[in-house]
């Protein structure tokens, strides 16, 4: 059986007054249904603009290509606009790191929740608010009938990001796109938001893709994970392998460089930036800040090793005794 | 050890305009915060949004006054010393913001950004200011040639760095630093976390860092207090905190910050709830809607602090021994 959402070799180029710069490199997604994939990178690690591709989201700046992007069942590079917007917002729906700003502030939270529910399944009036009120108490939101009427200003930041998942899992979809849902949350209420995704995700079967920075957040919520750096996949593994024995040398020093992983004083970290526009390095993205890089990795791109080396890009990938 | 920073029942009330029928409603952003910094130490303030830790922050770097209670700063008392005297004690503490885009001037030149406080302060010559700025730009990892350019040019881990280095021009004993790393990356993150690390070392900076991420807070921290909606709920040193908290709420955030450790199986307490609005918070203790232990005398009484082992809580069930 094909995966749910299958992308091959996807890559998405901005026209900038500068020149062209690649966000998203070669990357390769396949999800299954009822799978947990999270997705992480630093900013600027085109973790954000190859999900928005997916879901034909960019501006016109951007030059999308792939060979496979298909979603179940649908080659979404043949589709028009037309049939796309009966696939996006029912089959696969997103939510986003601001919710209030997500949210139109001049309707209300039952108008914004009911316009997916007219559009993609047609319901009236009636039907369209039962299903809105249970929507919201799926979604842990009290006195759900009341909410309905109640503006997002309203609304603090959990309760927005609530009604915005609301929104995104009203037509059942079969995936859901979340990207740093709880980046802009406290922590005590970021808890109750991840919690609720799993949940959610678990009752109904559908695959939820995760972008973070967050290395906690992937720990918890994630069954496997897509290490991108420079708009490249880096590593690609199960959460376990992940966290014990990373094979990416950047995903060794991300994980070192955690307050948490290390001991009190100075911690391990990983010197300069993420290459941006223009001075991006020949051979291996991640050799100047690489403490195993030599000359082949500064001439030389880099292979994608096997999956017992988590996929990592690499010429010298680490941990590999373990994975033998 | 002489305490750098005191503070005794610390308050600070905002009144806040409701409209121009209703009277405005008085904010207690801040009430009877009590706590002491050693020299060369760092003091961690955690909370959640609207817990009044970065009220506190404005309190102690004297841009406000407090509404009520005593602040000591380097053993000289802020609300009765003189005009001279506070002139003076201001050059002591300085201070580092979340968002280095929005605490550098767009349209000044680092160089000048950081020279800005010797004019102001000092009656040092041109040539010798930009001698110091210099000097702290390589200090705090930047390049003398960075001193004539823009802030745009740079990244956000450097204006980071640049906003660090500005704060320390007046060689300050204590810094304020508000959520320093929280829009940074973690590899950016870390970078940063060894520069405060490095520059406490080498000038015995007292720090008080704000913060509400507790894998950072443990790292860098000696002390911590734990704050919630105006008031600390939990006081004690970075050990006794993370061993054994003893505040049902500290025990929540502990159990809510996610650990980057897929094998650990963790027994999560969800707090039910939101943070109530500061404008209106619930009588008693502040914690009792979302706290699971809480019984009719929280609903009423508001706790008080008392030394509970090895830390000081603000609990009537650790007081009564319940929890």
């Amino acid at each position: 059986m094909p995966a749910l959402l299958d992308i091959r070799n996807l890559s998405v180029t901005f026209e900038t007054a500068q020149g062209p710069f690649r966000a998203v490199d070669q990357v390769d997604f396949s999800v299954d249904t009822g799978e947990r994939l999270a997705i992480v990178g630093e900013s600027g690690s085109g973790k954000s603009v190859a999900m928005l591709a997916v879901m034909g989201l960019l501006p016109k700046t951007a030059t999308v290509t792939a060979d496979v992007m298909a979603f179940n069942g649908h080659d979404l590079r043949q589709l028009d606009a037309r049939s796309r917007r009966k696939i996006i917002g029912r089959d696969m729906s997103m939510i986003f790191q601001e919710p209030i700003a997500s949210l139109n502030p001049c309707f209300t939270v039952g108008f914004q929740i009911g316009e997916a529910l007219k559009t993609h399944l047609g319901l009236d009036r009636a039907a369209r608010r039962k299903r809105s009120i249970e929507l919201l108490e799926a979604v842990g939101i009290p006195e759900p009938a009341q909410r309905l009427s109640a503006f997002p200003h309203q609304l603090s930041g959990g309760m927005s990001q609530r009604v915005m998942i609301a929104m995104a899992i009203s037509c059942q979809p079969k995936l859901l796109i979340a990207d740093e849902p709880t980046t802009a949350l406290d922590v005590t209420i970021q808890a109750q938001i991840l919690e609720l995704l799993i949940n959610l995700q678990k009752d109904t079967g559908m695959a939820l893709v995760l972008i973070t920075h967050d290395m906690g957040v992937v720990a918890e919520t994630a069954e496997r994970v897509v290490v991108q750096y420079a708009g490249q996949q880096v590593e690609r593994q199960s959460i376990r392998g992940l966290f014990e024995a990373p094979h990416h040398p950047y995903t060794a020093a991300l994980l070192a460089a955690l307050p948490e992983r290390a001991g009190r004083g100075r911690l391990p970290q990983i010197p300069g930036v993420v290459p941006g526009l223009g001075d991006q390095p020949d051979g291996c993205l991640f050799n100047p800040r690489c403490g195993y890089a030599d000359d082949r990795c500064r001439r030389v791109v880099p292979p994608r090793t096997g999956p017992e080396l988590g996929e990592a890009l690499c010429h010298y990938p680490i941990n590999g005794e373990e994975a033998a | 050890m002489t305490a750098v920073i005191e503070a005794t029942d610390l308050a600070r009330h905002y009144l806040v305009s409701r409209g121009p029928f209703s009277k405005p409603a008085e904010l207690k952003a801040l009430a009877q915060a009590s706590f002491a910094v050693g020299e060369g130490e760092t003091l961690a303030i955690v909370g959640e949004s609207g817990c009044g830790k970065s009220t506190l922050a404005r309190l102690v770097t004297m841009i406000e006054p407090p509404t009520a209670g005593h602040l000591t700063i380097d053993g000289i008392d802020v609300l009765t010393a003189s005009g001279s005297a506070r002139k003076k004690l201001r050059r002591a503490v300085q201070i580092v913001f979340q968002d280095p885009v929005g605490s550098l001037n767009p349209r000044q030149k680092i160089g000048k950004a950081l020279e800005e406080p010797l004019v102001i302060n000092t009656d040092m010559s041109a040539a010798e200011r930009r001698e110091k700025a210099e000097k702290m730009l390589a200090q705090v990892g930047l390049r003398p040639e960075h001193y004539g350019r823009y802030p745009h040019m740079f990244s956000g881990g450097q204006r980071q760095r640049i906003a660090v280095a500005r704060a320390l021009m007046l060689e300050p004993k204590i810094i304020v630093l508000d959520e320093p790393v929280s829009a940074l990356d973690v590899s950016i993150q870390a970078q940063i976390l060894n520069l405060l690390y490095d520059l406490q070392q080498e000038f015995r900076l007292t720090y008080l860092f704000i913060s509400h991420d507790l894998s950072v807070v443990k790292h860098v921290a000696d002390g911590v207090m734990v704050m919630y909606l105006g008031r600390a709920v939990e006081k004690g040193s970075v050990d006794a905190i993370f061993s054994n908290p003893r505040h049902p709420y500290t025990r929540a955030l502990l159990s809510a910050t996610p650990i980057a450790d897929p094998t650990l199986a963790r027994d999560r307490i969800q707090l039910e709830g939101e943070l109530p609005s500061p404008i209106d918070p619930p009588p008693g203790c502040a914690f009792h809607p979302r706290c699971p232990y809480a019984n009719q005398r929280c609903r009423e009484e508001v706790p008080e602090v008392l030394a509970d082992g090895e830390t000081l809580v603000a609990c009537h069930g650790v007081a009564e021994g319940r929890i």
